[in-house]
């Protein structure tokens, strides 16, 4: 019997004015990065309701990553700031739960960082493979 | 065995009452057995005299109540706080979720409640009669004639053992004397499951969570939990049933409504005491206020009005969310 490759799911959340300009530099410069990361745009890295992030979880995704702007160059002014605060929160939570702490990620890319753009998905789903399946926060009943 | 009596209670509501301070009072009122109290509003002396109950089992958080109980009164509303419930009471108005001028708060020193479920441990099941005013609280059962004598402190509610303040934060009138704020030792429990394993951890968040049945009592007692449309209500969400395969799946539930609540949190300990399968949800809340300590600064949700809570807040210097995993495995 063949082994199925393990294909995980990465949801990440990028910020309309930084991150998602930066992915589209990465594209734009033939850097490689997983497919398996599927970017949602949001108008801004505050946007991001900590309930997201648990829906995510909940409906199988097998990590989950936050990019926004670099602290001080927010669109919004503070948005990123009051992200920077939630997630702290939120991450260190779902640690004291049990759910590894490598599934969750916050990370700054402005849009002139494609490369970095790139890198860290590779490195993120690097890890999320390492893990394996997210089985401890997939919700059966949101199984279709 | 409470400080102030129940009799002094009802003479001080009464009065006020009689001179048209207060049109009612929202106290705790009789239920079916001496050990399960509920929240009453009494509006005459008579019901007072029938119904008002003052005693170890004196738990719930009445700032709550305030929202809905003060909405269409005439006049002003006389509640009984216990210093914990000050807190729920100062951060409920600076959430502006009632208005002061239609209350008057009278704060009741309290010497710690207790926790039923450890004096049946003790006494047993079948009890017919607690009798708390003495030194030692007397149990009969429908057993055997003579009571069981258990000492208070043996059977102190959680949130009790570990009282954070013994001080009215908020009152217009005070009965007994001024507390002080407590070096407790709340945080204990959090840390030493934080020294655990992820595994570890999970496997303990496993068995206490599973045993939820979703009856959603957590969320209908805690003072901060007062949205007029709650996310649980939502029947879009599908997952409002349970589902067979998986024993587990409460946990989002438990860490939604603990996230609602942070930074506002003020550590009542309403949702263990409510919890009817026991489960030790206020470590979830606790977490939350000992990070937000640990990250932001000394931080008490109601110790003052008007005071802006740190989730609302920001510093450019903040601790990033991957910085936080780093020092703690250092």
């Amino acid at each position: 019997m063949q082994v199925k490759e393990f294909k995980p799911l990465i949801v990440a959340f990028c910020c309309n004015w930084c991150s998602y300009a930066g992915a589209d530099l990465a594209g734009g410069n033939r850097l490689n990065y997983p497919a398996e990361v599927k970017i949602i745009r949001v108008p801004c890295s505050c946007r991001i309701n900590p309930m997201f992030i648990l829906r995510a979880f909940q409906r199988g995704a097998d990590g989950v990553i936050i990019c926004g702007c670099h602290p001080g160059d927010c669109h919004y002014t503070s948005g990123n700031y009051y992200t920077r605060r939630r997630m702290a929160a939120l991450f260190s939570m779902l640690d004291f739960l049990g759910i590894e702490k490598e599934r969750t990620r916050l990370e700054w890319v402005s849009a002139a960082e494609g490369a970095k753009f790139a890198a860290t998905m590779n490195d993120f789903a690097e890890k999320i493979i390492e893990l394996g399946e997210n089985k401890r926060l997939e919700d059966l009943r949101c199984k279709k | 065995m409470q400080k102030i009596m129940r009799e002094q209670l009802i003479e001080k509501a009464a009065s006020l009452l009689n001179n048209g301070t207060v049109t009612a009072v929202l106290g705790w009122g009789k239920g079916e057995f001496d050990y399960d109290v509920t929240p009453a509003v009494f509006k005459t002396e008579e019901e007072l005299k029938a119904g008002f109950v003052w005693n170890d089992f004196c738990g719930a958080n009445f700032s709550k109540y305030l929202v809905k109980k003060t909405d269409r009164l005439e006049g002003k509303l006389l509640v009984f706080l216990k210093p914990c419930d000050t807190y729920s009471f100062n951060q409920l108005l600076t959430e502006h979720r009632f208005d002061r001028e239609k209350v008057y708060a009278i704060g009741v020193p309290c010497n710690g409640m207790a926790d039923i479920a450890k004096i049946k441990a003790v006494s047993g099941e079948g009890i017919s009669a607690v009798d708390t005013n003495g030194e030692k609280i007397a149990v009969t059962t429908i057993y055997d004639d003579a009571p069981v004598m258990i000492d208070p402190a043996d059977v102190l509610a959680e949130r009790c053992i570990n009282c954070k303040s013994k001080k009215h934060v908020a009152y217009d009138e005070l009965l007994g004397e001024e507390g002080d704020v407590i070096d407790s030792a709340r945080f204990d429990e959090v840390a030493r499951l934080e020294a655990m394993s992820a595994d570890e951890r999970f496997a303990f968040w496993q068995n206490e969570l599973s045993r939820c049945i979703r009856c959603n009592a957590c969320r209908d007692a805690c003072p901060a939990c007062t949205c007029e449309k709650c996310v649980f209500d939502n029947p879009a969400s599908g997952v409002e049933n349970k589902s067979p395969a998986n024993s587990f799946e409460e946990q989002l539930f438990h860490v939604i409504r603990a996230y609602h609540v942070a930074g506002r949190c003020t550590d009542c300990g309403e949702c263990s005491r409510v919890c009817p399968q026991n489960i030790p949800l206020h470590l979830l809340n606790r977490k939350f206020i000992k990070d937000i300590n640990e990250f932001y600064g000394e931080y008490q949700a109601g110790e003052t009005v008007g005071s802006r809570a740190p989730l609302v807040n920001y510093t450019t210097e903040d601790i990033e969310p991957g910085e936080v995993f780093d020092r703690r495995d250092k």
